[in-house]
Parts: structure tokens; sequence; C-alpha cells
């Protein structure tokens, strides 16, 4: 029961739940399950991304290109559905993953190979993925009209009352959830976050570990950009632009560390959902955009000192406890 | 004879669980230099430390011309001119020259801001003094050569104005010309009638340059005077004292085929023409000086060091390790120095840390088998009588002694044919000491091959079947560890002196 109350995701939930609550007050058709499914649904691409992050930044690194990576792979397959209208959607779906992950790819492997920092690299291909999507298209616009049918509805059609885009979400949380918990490849990742050196000396291969963080973060970017362009049904070199601070926040209000090897899927999507619940609970109660940003900057160093002051608890154990049984 | 310029008198000084220093004596006299000699963990560098102000000693005192002086802060020792070269320079790479050796004490202009044409010209001259005219003073330290670095250093230590003057193994990273320099510069000092504390572990320079000596053992000053008078087997002879009452594991097993051969293992710079085999069975002991590239070797045969040369044959066959991964499948395994940083993963569970290397036995296609994990886990630390009340607790809850019962489950678990253990005692208590040695012989009796990089003579002594001496990144020699093998045999040959001087 302690380690329960100690869980920074248990009492993420709690937050999460208690913003529903609070708003349901003020506007009672806010915590009915339509409502809900709607919300779920808005933050679907946010937890989808930010599960990506989690994986990189679990590695002590951190993925800044993930939106303009998003923006250029939605812009590819926005391309080839306008011209190509009669190629299936679950190709371009297909499609869309694999720029994604081709571009993470480049990410990872200059961070491997060359050894430069994540931030560096990430912050330079951010510039180069976002200005490719002006060579590719010719800084044109892929516009509502020029999408076929499906390319729209493959993220809205409705399953038990939640639209596909959710359940894409879904799906991708449990895969995520059993790969951190259940593979030799989560394991990894968290060892090379926690302690690089032991990891090491284990035979990990610390470098490739990172490169696999990144194609996975690529990859994701990727689907999401099928996703958004989808959603949104515009294709453009503005898409999500600054979106990957959203998704950076998304995890440290997750209470994954910056610093690596600290973090779970349950985080990473409770802060997503922390973000999604007060992007619409706040329009509702009547609070300006304005303040929206305010609040999840501060909730972003409120789960920092949280986070802190829980792991000075848990200090060595020096002493001889008496209960010295199993 | 004249006045010592500074007298240490019965410093003591304890840290929990360890007298670091205990009732010790030194005396420095001006225009002398006086070496400090004993093996690693005498207390030499804790004596630095009280002497510099960074410690404060429990008991004794310190008296300077004649006077009792206290030195609460490093700054004290500074004013009164007690100044130390240390082992490791402390330097700032992204500040100048001048900036380094005046830190702290920069001539002061106008409004209390630097003054700094007044800053260089000082720099200057102290460069000049020191024999170091080709270092320009106002370059960032990160342009300036390892050696030029250590002048740097120097000369920072010279810029107050000094009376004593600390060497801790000054030599340690130079090269024979560079330490050529730095001995004229220490014969200058002394000209000037600065009293000199010399410490190294190298005799000869310690015969060429210093007048008196005295040596510590177990923080304890076990002899002092003048070296004209003394030979060095006397000097050996006190560093080792009688033989440290301790007790070792005594093992009878058969002594098998070898297992491991080593033939031409060179490094560009780290070591050179290693050659040497392990047997099954056997305790093969790594003795040498701090820096004598044992380690070094390990690592490469661990697989972490890929731009080696050389043979490594593994059981008849050769293996070229380019990954620890490598290394681990071919069954070596590498147990490091600091476990805290290499070893145990204080955030993971003690399960997981146990698992970590073998989460191939126990995973099917990528996928965690949490079951056989367990079992894995529980039967190691059965084995060594881990003592946790969960495996799933994160091993930095544990002590220090089983936190190191964690690393060597966790490189048991994955079977392997050699395990290489570095310093496998260091900084842990006795009782967990004698539980290590009594693993080791464990471990040779399964039929495993041990080899054990270790600075204690006593523990080489008391565990190798052979040993292996390294010396400056060579091997000096191979010692059957029959009842004659001595510990002044080892410290000779690693330290290098001569058999002339018996």
């Amino acid at each position: 029961m302690k380690a329960i109350t100690r869980n920074h995701e248990f009492w993420l939930a709690i937050v999460v739940m208690s913003m529903i609550l609070a708003t349901a007050l003020r506007s009672p058709g806010f915590a009915s399950p339509e409502k809900l499914a709607v919300i779920f649904n808005d933050s679907s691409m946010l937890i989808i991304l930010a599960l990506g992050q989690m994986v990189v930044i679990l590695t002590r690194s951190i993925d800044l290109s993930m939106a303009s990576n998003l923006a250029l792979s939605g812009m590819i397959v926005a391309l080839v559905n306008a011209a190509y209208p009669e190629i299936p959607v679950p190709a371009l779906m297909l499609l869309a993953t694999l720029c994604g992950l081709c571009l993470g790819a480049f990410n990872g492997a200059l961070i491997w190979w060359i050894g430069i920092p994540s931030i560096v690299v990430t912050l330079g291909t951010l510039t180069i993925y976002r200005g490719s999507i002006f060579l590719i298209a010719g800084g044109k616009w892929v516009n509502a009209d020029r999408f076929s049918e499906d390319f729209v509805q493959y993220t809205r059609i409705e399953f038990l009352g939640l639209p596909a885009l959710s359940w894409y979400a879904l799906a991708i949380v449990i895969g995520f959830f059993v790969l951190m918990t259940r593979t030799t490849l989560g394991r990894s990742i968290y060892a090379v976050g926690v302690n690089p050196n032991a990891a090491l000396y284990a035979g990990i291969n610390i470098g490739r570990t990172q490169f696999v963080a990144f194609c996975f973060s690529g990859a994701l970017s990727g689907f999401c950009g099928y996703l958004w362009v989808s959603r949104y049904v515009i294709g453009s070199v503005e898409v999500a632009k600054g979106y990957e601070l959203t998704i950076v926040a998304a995890c440290v209000i997750g209470g994954i560390s910056i610093a690596g090897g600290v973090g779970t899927v349950a985080g990473a999507v409770f802060g997503a959902l922390f973000l999604g619940v007060m992007s619409n609970a706040l329009p509702v109660i009547g609070v300006s955009p304005f303040w929206q940003m305010a609040i999840s900057g501060a909730a972003i160093i409120l789960a920092v000192i949280i986070n802190a002051s829980s792991q000075k608890k848990s200090r060595r154990l020096i002493l001889r406890l008496d209960q010295d049984a199993s | 004879m004249s006045e010592p310029l500074l007298r240490l008198s019965k410093i003591t000084k304890t840290f929990p669980g360890v007298r670091a220093l205990h009732a010790v004596d030194l005396e420095l006299y001006p225009g002398e230099v006086t070496a400090l000699i004993g093996e690693n963990g005498a207390g030499k560098s804790t004596l630095v430390k009280a002497m510099t102000g960074i410690y404060q000693p429990d008991d004794g005192e310190i008296f300077f011309a004649g006077r009792k002086v206290t030195m609460p802060t490093p700054h004290a020792a500074f004013q009164l001119g007690i100044t130390a070269i240390h082992q490791e320079t402390v330097l700032f790479d992204e500040l100048t020259v001048a900036e380094n050796i005046f830190l702290g004490h920069s001539p002061k202009g106008r409004f209390n801001l630097i003054d700094w044409p007044k800053m260089n010209a000082n720099a200057r001259l102290l460069l000049d003094d020191i024999g170091a005219s080709h270092i320009a003073a106002d370059i960032r330290l990160k342009d300036v050569s390892i050696a030029n670095k250590h002048l740097v250093a120097v000369a920072r230590a010279l810029s107050v104005e000094a009376d004593v003057v600390i060497m801790d193994e000054p030599t340690a990273a130079l090269s024979h010309k560079e330490i050529e320099d730095l001995f004229s510069l220490v014969e200058k000092l002394k000209s000037d009638g600065k009293a000199i504390l010399f410490i190294s572990h190298k005799f000869d320079e310690i015969y060429r340059l210093a007048d008196r000596y005295t040596v510590f053992r177990d923080g304890e000053m076990v002899g002092n005077g003048v070296l004209a008078d003394t030979q060095q087997s006397q000097i050996v002879e006190m560093m080792v004292g009688r033989s440290v009452e301790q007790v070792f594991p005594s093992r009878a097993v058969e002594i098998g085929p070898p297992v491991l051969n080593v033939k031409g293992f060179s490094h560009p710079t780290e070591f050179a023409d290693i050659e040497f085999d392990l047997h099954k069975g056997e305790v093969l002991g790594f003795y040498g000086l701090v820096g004598a590239g044992r380690s070094e070797v390990m690592q490469a045969l661990f697989g972490m060091t890929p731009s080696t040369s050389g043979t490594i044959t593994s059981n008849g066959q050769v293996i070229s390790p380019k990954s620890p991964a490598d290394a681990i499948k071919a069954g070596i395994v590498y147990l490091p120095e600091e476990r805290g940083k290499q070893g145990v993963i204080l955030d993971l569970p003690i399960f997981q840390n146990i698992s970590l290397p073998s989460l191939s036995q126990t995973s099917r296609n990528g996928f965690l088998r949490m079951a056989q994990e367990f079992e894995l886990a529980r039967n190691y630390a059965s084995r060594l009588d881990l003592r946790a009340a969960s495996l799933s607790q994160h091993a930095g809850t544990l002590s220090g002694g089983n936190q190191q019962k964690v690393v060597i489950a966790k490189w048991l678990a994955i079977q392997p044919n050699i395990i290489i253990l570095d310093e496998p005692t260091k900084g842990i208590d006795i009782g967990s000491k004698a539980a290590v040695h009594t693993f080791m012989g464990e471990l040779v009796e399964q039929g495993l091959s041990v080899i054990m990089v270790s600075s204690e003579i006593p523990e080489i002594l008391g565990m190798s079947d052979r040993v292996v001496v390294m010396r400056e990144g060579r091997l000096a020699e191979v010692f059957d560890n029959d009842k004659s093998l001595t510990a002044e045999a080892l410290i000779r040959c690693a330290a290098g002196i001569g058999e002339q001087a018996a």
C-alpha cells in the first residue's frame, strides 16, 4: 500500500481525475462518457508521441525533432494521397511510419556513430526536417479537398464508441507496456539510462540502445504524421510547430526523469492526459488560453519538485534492520 | 643541523571505521628534501591534506618555525607559506594560464578589479623562474600540453610566498625528459632554502633527490632518518613490516590445463607485450604500483579497448573480444574496481541486477520470462547468502558487502570460465573481505579460473597461485607463489629496484 501512495503515477492519476470532477462541478456534461471519449481522443496523439519521447529520455537523450519529423512524414503521405488516391490507406500509414523511422534512425546514427549529443543532433534535424517540408511541397499546402475519403475516415471510424484514433493510441500504449516491462530491450533501455557504466560492463551496447530508442521515437512520430494530417485534414509546413516541447512537457509531468532511467508507460500516458484534460477543461470554465500555458508550466515545475523530493527519501539503508526476514 | 621549519607531532586522524593516521611525526628542514615513503593506503595523502588545511587532525600539534599553528582552512595553510602540488592537478581548462596561477589571490587594481597586466607579468616571472619560459601566460589552459599543465600547477603552488613545498607523486604522469626538468626545479627550490616534502613510489627518484626519509605503514610512522646512511633494503623492510595477521582460506584445487593464453597483447599507449597464461582452477594475482596498467590490460581483455593487438586464446580458440558482450560470450567476466559506478545498478531491483547479463538465458525471442528470471536470481542470491528482505528491493538499499554479492551473483549467473576481479576487497570491511576470499576459493573449486588484480600484498600472497607483476605498462616478472616469494621481492620488482642494492 505504501508503495502505491509513493508512486508518482498514482498521484498524477488522482490529479487528472480531480481536474475532471472539479470541471464537472461547473459544467455537468464534462464527466459524461461521451465527453471523456472526446478528451481521450484529443489526447491520443500526445500519448503516442510522449511514449516515443519517453523511450528516448530513458536512455539519457532527448528528441527535439519529433514534431518536425511528424510534419514531414505527414506531408509525404498527404502528397502521395493527393497524387495517387487509389493507394490504400493502411499502406500510407506504413509509409508514414517508415518515413519517421528513417528520420529517427538518422538522428540515432549521428548520436551512435559520431557521438554528438542528442540535443544538438535533434536541434539540427528539427530545422532540417521542417525545412524539407517546404522543399518537397514547394511551399504549398495540401488542402482538405485533395484528400481521399478513406484517408480522412481512417482516424474517425467509431468502434465501441471510440474513434479509430483512440484505438491506435490504446494499442500502442499496450504495446509499449509490454515492451518496457516484458522484453530484454525494455530492460536494456532502463539499464542504460540508470547506469550506463554498469550496463556497458553487463555487455549492453549503449550506443545501439540509444539508436533503437530514436528509431522508436521516429517511427511513432511518422505514424502520428498520418494521424495528424488525417485528423486536421491539412498538410502544411506549419503542422505541429512547437509541439516538440509539449511532448517533452507531457513526459516531465508524467514523472519521467530528464536524467534518464526513471519513468513508466503509465507516467507518460497520464502526463499526456493531464495536458489533454487541461486544454479541454480551461475553456469550459472560462479561463483564457494564456493561463493554460502558465498552468502547464507550473505543472512541469511542480512535477519535478515532487519527484526530486520523493527521491530524497529513498536513501541508502546502512543500519541493520532487525526485521531482516523474508 | 638546523631546526626543522615545519614539525608535525603526534598527528592522529580517524575516519568512521578507519584510523588513517596514528600519532605520526614528520619534520621538514629548510633547504632539504624529505621523502615520504609508504605503500598505497599507508596514510601519505591524508597527511598531506592535514598539512594543507583540507583535513583537521583529531589530535596532535603542528609547529611552523617553532611556533604552534593551526590551519582551519586551506587558505590558512596558504598564508603560512605551505603549498602543495597534488597528484592530480586541479586546474581550470577554460581559464588562462595566468588566471590559473593566481586564482584566489590575483593582483587587484582600481575598484578592486583584477589588474590583468600585472597578473600576466607576474605569471611570466614565475614561469620563467621555474624554467617554463616556453609557456605563454595569456593562453587558455586547454591549449597547453599535459606536461606543461603540470608546470602551471607548479607555478601556481609557488605563486604564494611558500617556504614549504609538498609534492605528491609529481612524476606519475610525466615522461623522462619532463621528469628531468622537474628534478632541476626541485634542486633550485632546495637551493632557495625551501623545505620540500617529496612523495614518490620510485626509489631511484627518492635516492636522487631526497636528503631524508620518513616511512609510513598502516597510518603509523615506522622509521625516519638520513637517506645517505640507509640501504634500500632497510626501507623496503620498514614499508612491509612483519606480515599482517590475516588468515586466508587454504584450498586444495588441482591446477588444470591452460584456459586462457595471452601473447603479445599490446595497446598503443597503455601497455605492451603482455604475455601470460591462466590455468583451470588457478588464482592468478596481478600486482603493480597504481598506474602500472593492470586494469587497462583487464579492460582490454574484456573488450572495452578495441585498438589492441596480440593473440588471446581461450580454450584452444583464438578470440578477439571487440565489446564486453563478445567477452561475456567467450566466458570472460570482469568485476570492475568501482563497483558503485560500474558494477551494481543502485536504482534497479536486485533481481534485475543479477539477471542483466544473462537476459538471453531468461528470455525467449526478446521477451522476458519473469519466472525464470526470479528463479535465477533466487538461486544465486541464496548460494551467496545475500541478505535482503526481498529480491524486488532496489540494490541501493543494500550494504556495501551485500552489493558486492549482487555483482558476483550477476556474473556467476552467466556461468563464466574466467572471472577477473579488479581490487575485489578495496574499501570493504574485514568481515566482507574474508567472505570475498572464501568465495574466490569456491570459484576455483568449481573449476573457474580467477585473475585477481590487487594492490594489497598480503592479499596477493595469501590468495594467488602465481603472481604477475607489471611495471609501467609492461610485464616485469611472473612469480610462482611458493613459500619463497616475499613481499620484498614483489615491491622491488614493481618499483624497479635493482638487485645490486641488496
